[in-house]
């Protein structure tokens, strides 16, 4: 017999605003909210609602909001609702508990504990409304000798580089776990921005071919997708090794999700899982990770960069070291709180390191051994605002990725329930009846805005340090200032504490 | 086009030859252990006297690779279609996540081929193997046909542990009597006499054209372990919402 779980949120109706339209019912894939006849009204079953607010903001009259249900087993500090409430479940069904989204528990936020300097008196900060500020950055390899011909012109030998018009870019979601419309609004973004998408491990709609020059794509364990003319279209390919929200796992798409147009794009079978193994099996060693980015050099003539993306873990620094001498032209590093589709939530939440001290340690070991030119950086797992943004760089990272705050410009409300496939958001679904809620021209142009607000707010926070470039930011720690952190915390991130001068 | 190359030619001056020539029928002699020939090509008869590197034909889209030696690791590793043809054997991770094409293999083959060989519609890849195999062949399995023919002399084991575990997809034919290692429950073996399969008698037809030394009827006329996935007992974790 399976033990009642109460409502974690509780759908709130006042009915002197509800006028029975129905609206809430038409648009919740849940089945929280119904229409009686005989009552006249309308009743809601909270136990099925996620709190994913589509009522909330779809209800014309307003009359819709979900609260926190009061209700509650006796207080315990040591056990609380949500651990027990996870034991019935599993006690319910014998399953491992699977979440979405990134990892929400309380562990610290370092970023929020990171000030920013800003120039006073001494050396006057810069006005980037009068100014030019440079926010564009160029990813790959710049650890090229400088070489002259005969005349004593510049022999250009430079590795390919992905040029970004601002230091951010959308971060890996494959088709199959968010929407085509969702993947559309991220390519047309990044094309009219000037940055780039990554489509994920699940390969590149042909749709999708003609952004091309702005799309990452992925190799990943599973293969899904990968073949020659998808090499060919992007404008760089990365290497999955490991995800932030899943460090150490592999994937799992089930069939279910495996629709034809996603079939077609994965080049699997319609209805048959999709199996992406933990490791890959042909790769044992840095050796072996080195062989597979020259066989990827050597299938598009050396012309794109090559990334390694592996998720935050506790000797991360060891790790991009052997990744920057395995002749990857980026790293793409993923913190513990990285978002995904579907995740085993005892993995989520409790494997990995955050992203500050993981990128932290890489850039100061990257540059102890000599080799931080070798290799551009990107980092990736909550990254929340521009702020964040100039606190990466300053740490250290060429650029940043972002996933959760993309999709939440998207519509996303953060429910954390992708994994059930029914996002009354339209964004983490295969439903057509879904899918067709998010409408990629206004989604493109939301993203656009917000990351076009973002490279705003970073060209005041660095004209208010003084500087103008995002080059000269980059790995300056001395911008950077610790608050409530204790003395390990602020040796590894590299930075002093607030109060304490050079 | 012929190339000569020696030890000391690095693959990437070799390899952009291969890539850049008009000629569609390019012959490598004296290979000695360059990697990642025919990469991603798709028009080509590419013969190779030697012995390639590793990730020969790696996204191979079309072309023939015809080796006249061995082949090393990671041969045909995510290979989309066409033809590997070695006469020789073939080193570890053999056909790694291949969705088209075939790798015929007149020797042996090391550890971990076939690992998530998966097919699409039309395309559905084969491996098959003259001698034996190494531990791990066909993990991972998600479509496509592995074939193994036993017919090496060293009295070694046709397979060796972990055949096809995690096997989703796809089906192996092992040319024995009786399977040398226990198969994981997820896997659903079958007594299958070879000429009675016309799957596997058209394989094997066709391997045979490359390989004329080979006996086809000894081939055929004998016993095979068929390998499928076992629905019943799937991989499949259970999930609970949380």
């Amino acid at each position: 017999m399976d033990t009642f779980i109460p409502a974690e949120y509780e759908v709130v109706r006042n009915s002197e605003l509800c006028i029975a339209c129905r609206v809430c019912e038409r648009q919740c894939s849940n089945g929280v909210h119904a229409y009686d006849k005989d009552l006249g009204k309308m009743t809601a079953d909270s136990t099925k609602c996620v709190n994913c607010h589509r009522c909330v903001c779809l209800c014309p009259t307003h009359a819709l909001k979900i609260v926190k249900s009061d209700d509650t087993y006796k207080l315990n500090a040591n056990w609380s609702n949500q651990t027990m409430n996870e034991i019935y479940r599993q006690a319910n069904s014998g399953g491992v508990l699977l979440s979405s989204m990134g990892n929400p528990n309380d562990y610290p936020i370092y970023f929020n504990n990171i000030l920013v300097n800003a120039s006073q008196v001494t050396n006057p900060p810069i006005d980037p409304l009068r100014e030019p500020m440079e926010t564009t950055v160029y990813l790959g390899k710049k650890d090229v000798e400088i070489k002259r011909d005969i005349q004593g012109r510049l022999i250009d030998n430079l590795p390919p580089q992905l040029k970004l018009t601002t230091p951010i870019m959308f971060s890996a979601m494959s088709y199959g776990s968010i929407s085509y419309n969702a993947h559309e609004s991220l390519a047309r973004a990044a094309e009219e921005l000037g940055i780039f998408y990554n489509t994920g491990e699940g390969g590149l709609h042909k749709d999708f071919y003609k952004y091309g020059k702005n799309t990452i794509v992925q190799v990943a364990s599973g293969r899904f997708g990968v073949h020659e003319e998808y090499l060919q279209a992007a404008a760089a390919i990365e290497i999955k090794m490991g995800q932030g929200a899943k460090p150490g796992i592999g994937g799992h798409l089930p069939g279910s999700k495996i629709s034809e147009d996603v079939s077609r794009t994965r080049m699997i079978p319609q209805g048959v899982d999709a199996i992406s193994p933990a490791p890959h099996h042909d790769i044992y060693s840095i050796e072996d990770l080195r062989q597979l980015i020259y066989s990827i050099k050597e299938a598009t003539a050396y012309k794109k960069p090559v990334i390694v993306k592996v998720a935050a873990v506790h000797n991360v620094a060891a790790i991009a070291s052997g990744i920057a001498r395995s002749g990857a032209d980026i790293i793409a590093i993923d913190g513990f709180r990285g978002g995904t589709g579907a995740a085993p939530t005892r993995i989520r939440d409790n494997v990995g390191i955050p992203i500050e001290l993981a990128l932290a340690q890489v850039d100061e070991r990257l540059r102890q051994e000599g080799i931080r030119d070798s290799v551009s950086v990107v980092v990736a797992g909550s990254i929340h605002s521009s702020a964040d943004v100039v606190k990466a760089i300053a740490l250290g990272a060429d650029a940043c990725y972002i996933g959760t705050a993309a999709l939440l410009a998207l519509g996303c409300h953060l429910c954390r329930s992708c994994h059930t496939g029914k996002c009354n958001w339209g964004i983490a679904t295969q439903r057509p009846d879904l899918v067709k809620r998010l409408n990629p021209d206004i989604g493109y142009k939301r993203l656009v805005n917000l990351v076009t607000a973002w490279s705003h707010e970073i060209q005041e926070m660095m004209g208010g340090m003084g500087i103008n470039s995002i080059e000269a930011l980059k790995g300056n720690r001395l911008m950077l200032r610790g608050v409530g952190l204790n003395e390990t915390e602020l040796k590894i991130l590299g930075i002093h504490h607030a109060g304490e001068s050079m | 086009m012929i190339l000569n190359v020696d030890k000391d030619t690095h693959f990437s001056a070799l390899n952009s030859q291969v890539r850049n020539t008009s000629d569609n029928n390019v012959t490598i002699n004296g290979c000695m252990g360059q990697r990642y020939i025919a990469t991603g090509s798709s028009d080509k008869l590419i013969t190779i006297n030697g012995t390639p590197g590793n990730a020969l034909g790696a996204y191979l889209n079309g072309s023939v690779v015809v080796v006249n030696g061995n082949a090393q690791d990671a041969t045909g590793d995510t290979m989309n279609g066409g033809e590997i043809i070695i006469h020789g054997s073939a080193g570890d991770a053999t056909g790694y996540a291949m969705r088209g094409g075939k790798i015929y293999i007149s020797g042996n083959t090391g550890y971990r081929a076939g690992i998530h060989m998966k097919a699409y519609k039309e395309l559905r890849p084969v491996i098959v193997v003259g001698g034996r195999a190494g531990s791990f062949l066909g993990e991972y399995q998600a479509g496509g046909i592995i074939v193994v023919l036993g017919q090496n002399k060293d009295g070694l084991p046709i397979i060796n542990n972990f055949c096809g575990t995690g096997m989703h997809g796809g089906v192996m034919y092992l040319r024995c009597d009786k399977l040398p290692h226990a198969i994981p429950g997820q896997v659903r073996t079958e007594d299958v006499y070879g000429e009675d399969c016309p799957e596997l008698v058209a394989i094997i037809d066709d391997y045979c054209r490359y390989f004329p030394e080979f006996d086809r009827d000894k081939l055929i006329k004998a016993n095979f372990k068929k390998l499928t996935p076992n629905s019943d007992n799937p991989y499949k974790q259970l999930y609970t919402d949380n």
